[in-house]
C-alpha cells in the first residue's frame, strides 16, 4: 500500500519533470533571439564573435549611445510616439462612439451598416494599399502625420469589441439619467465610458501594438528621414549599419522595448481580447 | 456566427419610453468611423478592382483601359506562379507547424505545474515583438558562419546551410521565423479552449477506463475542433499577406526564392509603378483570402464538428 502510493507519487513527479523539461526547451527557443540581441548589444566590438553568445557578460552601454546617435533615432521615436498616440486615441474614442451607436441607438439601416463595418474586416490590407496611397497622395498628405494617423484612425475590430461590451451593460443604468434629461453625449461620456475600462484597455493595447510595430504603411507614405517611424528607421539602419552588429542589436532592442513593456503592462486585457474573440466566433 | 445572432436579438429589445429613431445623434457618433472606413477601406477595395483593368504608371494623367489583360499577363507569368507557390508553401508551413506546436505547448501548460504564467509570457513575447526587429535579429542568427544557429549546429557536428543566401534554404528560414512568431498566439487561444472543457468529462472517461491518450483523442481533440478551425483560418489569412519579414530578411531573394505575393505586389506597385498590374495582383490575393474566409463561415455555421 505504502509502496504503491510512493510509486504513484513518483510517477506524477516524473511526468511533471518531463513536462517542465519540454516546456523549458520551448521557452529557450522562444527566448533565444532576445537573449542573443541583448547579449550582442552589450558586447564590445572585439568580443563580438566570442562566446557566450546568449548571456550578457559585458556591459558596453556605450553601444546604445552610439546607435542612438548614429541615425536620427530621437526623431524616429518622436514620430512613432505621435503616430501611436494619435492612433490609440482616435481608434479608442471613435470606435467606442460607433460601438455605442450600434449597441444602443435606433436608426434606419443600422444592421446593414453594422454588417458593412464588420465586412471591412474581410478586406485584406494589400487590396486597399494602392488606392489608399493614391488618396493620401491626392490629399497632399505624403510625409505628414495625417497620412500616418488618419487612414488608421478607426478600427472595425475595435468597433465590434466595444459594441459587444456595451450590450452587456444594463440599460437601467442609463435610463435614470435619460429621464432626468441627459443627452446621448452625457450618457456616453458620463455613464458608459467610465464603466468600460476593461474594453478600453483591450482596445488601447491592440491599437498600441499595431501602431508601434507597423511597417509597410509608414514606409510608403513617408519619404524624408524626418518623418520616418522607428520600424522604418530600423530597417534603414540595417541597410546602412548592417555590418555593425553591436549597434544594430542595440537599435533593435530600443525599438522592441516599448512593445514588450506595453504588452507586460496590459497582458491580461490583451490575452482576454484574443481569447474572447477567438472562441466566440 | 451564432454569437452575432444572439447579440443582435438582445439589442432588439424594445426601447422603453424612448423616441423610436435617433438618427441625428447616431450620425454624429458614426460619422468619423464611416468616413474613415469608407475612404480607406470600402472605396479602395472597389477602386483596386477598377484599377486592375487599366495600365497606369501613377503619374501619367492618361491611363489606358486594357480590360482583363493584366490578369491574362499574370496567368502567363512565371513570376506570378512562383509568388503564388512561395506564398502557399510559406502559409502551409507556418500554419500547420505552429498549430501542432501551439496545441502541444497548450496541453503541457494545462497541467498543474509551477511557473505557468512565466512560460506563457515567454512563449507569447515573439507574437508582440515588432516584425522588423524580429527579421533583423533572425537575419543575424542565420548568418552562415557567425550566426547562433550554424554555430549551434556546428557544435553537434552538422554543417549548416547558408540559409538566407541559399535559394534552397531561404524560404525554410523565413518559415521558421514565421512559426516562431505564431506559436504563442495559437498556444494562448488553445489554452483558453482547454480550460473551458469541463473537468467532469475527463473524470467520467477515467471511470470508464479511458487512457490519457484516449481521453485526448476522444474528448480534447473533438472539443478543440472549432478553435483549430479558427486558428487555421486566421493563420492562413495572416500568412497570405506576409511582407515585413521578407522585406527585412531577404527582399524576396535570393533570386525569387522568397518572393511572396505581398512582396511581389510591393515590387510592381511601388518599385516599378505598374499600378494596374499590381492591383490585379492585389485582387488575386483578395480572392485567395476570400476563399478561406468563406470556408470559415460555411464551417462555423455547420457546427465545425468535423471530428465526429
Amino acid at each position: 500500500m505504502g509502496v504503491d502510493r510512493l510509486i504513484a507519487k513518483w510517477k506524477v513527479g516524473l511526468r511533471l519533470s518531463v513536462v517542465h523539461l519540454l516546456l523549458m526547451a520551448g521557452a529557450f527557443l522562444s527566448a533565444m533571439p532576445f537573449l542573443w540581441m541583448l547579449t550582442t548589444s552589450l558586447k564590445p566590438e572585439p568580443a563580438l564573435y566570442q562566446p557566450p553568445l546568449l548571456l550578457p557578460t559585458h556591459f558596453e552601454w556605450e553601444n546604445y549611445v552610439k546607435a542612438w546617435a548614429a541615425a536620427p533615432f530621437p526623431r524616429f521615436f518622436l514620430n512613432s510616439t505621435i503616430m501611436t498616440a494619435g492612433i490609440v486615441l482616435a481608434q479608442t474614442l471613435l470606435s467606442a462612439m460607433a460601438g455605442y451607436a450600434f449597441a444602443r441607438m435606433r436608426f434606419p439601416g443600422r444592421d446593414v451598416l453594422f454588417f458593412l463595418v464588420l465586412g471591412t474586416m474581410m478586406i485584406p490590407f494589400p487590396v486597399t494599399l494602392i488606392p489608399s496611397f493614391l488618396v493620401v497622395n491626392w490629399l497632399g498628405w505624403i510625409d505628414t502625420y495625417n497620412a500616418l494617423i488618419i487612414p488608421r484612425a478607426v478600427s472595425a475590430f475595435a468597433i465590434f469589441l466595444f459594441r459587444q461590451y456595451f450590450l452587456t451593460i444594463p440599460r437601467e443604468l442609463e435610463e435614470a439619467a435619460w429621464i432626468d434629461g441627459a443627452g446621448r453625449f452625457t450618457l456616453f461620456f458620463r455613464i458608459i465610458l467610465p464603466l468600460s475600462t476593461p474594453v478600453i484597455a483591450a482596445s488601447a493595447i491592440f491599437s498600441f501594438l499595431f501602431a508601434w510595430n507597423d511597417f509597410l504603411w509608414p514606409l510608403l507614405v513617408t519619404n524624408s528621414t524626418e518623418m520616418r517611424t522607428v520600424q522604418v528607421g530600423l530597417a534603414m539602419f540595417q541597410g546602412q549599419y548592417g555590418v555593425f552588429w553591436t549597434l544594430l542589436t542595440a537599435a533593435a532592442t530600443i525599438v522592441t522595448l516599448p512593445a514588450i513593456v506595453a504588452f507586460l503592462a496590459a497582458q491580461k486585457q490583451f490575452i482576454a481580447g484574443i481569447t474572447n474573440t477567438g472562441l466566440k466566433d | 456566427m451564432n454569437g452575432v445572432r444572439r447579440l443582435r436579438a438582445s439589442s432588439e429589445q424594445p426601447h422603453r419610453g424612448r423616441t423610436p429613431s435617433e438618427w441625428g445623434p447616431a450620425l454624429i457618433f458614426l460619422l468619423p468611423s464611416i468616413a474613415v472606413l469608407g475612404t480607406f477601406n470600402f472605396y479602395p477595395a472597389l477602386y483596386s478592382l477598377y484599377l486592375s483593368l487599366f495600365e497606369w504608371n501613377g503619374l501619367n494623367p492618361q491611363r489606358t483601359f486594357v480590360g482583363l489583360e493584366n490578369y491574362a499577363r499574370l496567368i502567363g507569368s512565371g513570376e506570378f506562379w512562383n509568388a503564388l507557390r512561395v506564398t502557399l508553401v510559406y502559409a502551409a508551413g507556418v500554419t500547420l507547424t505552429a498549430l501542432l506546436l501551439g496545441v502541444g505547448v497548450a496541453v503541457l501548460l494545462n497541467q498543474p505545474i509551477r511557473g505557468r504564467a512565466f512560460y506563457r509570457v515567454l512563449y507569447f513575447l515573439p507574437v508582440i515583438t515588432p516584425t522588423v526587429a524580429t527579421g533583423v535579429v533572425w537575419k543575424y542568427l542565420f548568418d552562415p558562419t557567425q550566426g547562433v544557429i550554424n554555430r549551434g549546429l556546428g557544435g553537434v557536428g552538422i554543417v549548416g546551410p547558408s540559409w538566407l543566401s541559399d535559394p534552397a534554404w531561404a524560404l525554410a528560414a523565413v518559415i521558421l521565423v514565421g512559426i516562431w512568431k505564431r506559436v504563442g498566439f495559437n498556444m494562448v487561444v488553445y489554452l483558453a479552449a482547454l480550460q473551458s472543457i469541463p473537468k467532469t468529462y475527463y473524470e467520467a472517461a477515467a471511470i470508464d477506463g479511458a487512457s490519457p491518450w484516449q481521453q485526448f483523442r476522444y474528448i480534447t481533440l473533438p472539443l478543440l475542433a472549432p478553435t483549430t478551425f479558427f486558428l487555421v483560418v486566421t493563420a492562413l489569412i495572416d500568412a497570405f499577406q506576409v511582407f515585413d519579414l521578407v522585406y527585412v530578411m531577404t527582399a524576396g531573394g535570393p533570386l525569387t526564392a522568397t518572393d511572396v505575393m505581398g512582396y511581389y505586389l510591393y515590387r510592381y506597385g511601388f518599385r516599378y509603378s505598374e499600378l494596374g498590374f499590381a492591383s490585379a495582383i492585389a485582387y488575386v490575393m483578395f480572392a485567395l483570402i476570400f476563399v478561406v474566409t468563406v470556408l470559415q463561415f460555411r464551417f462555423s455555421r455547420g457546427g465545425g464538428q468535423v471530428d465526429r
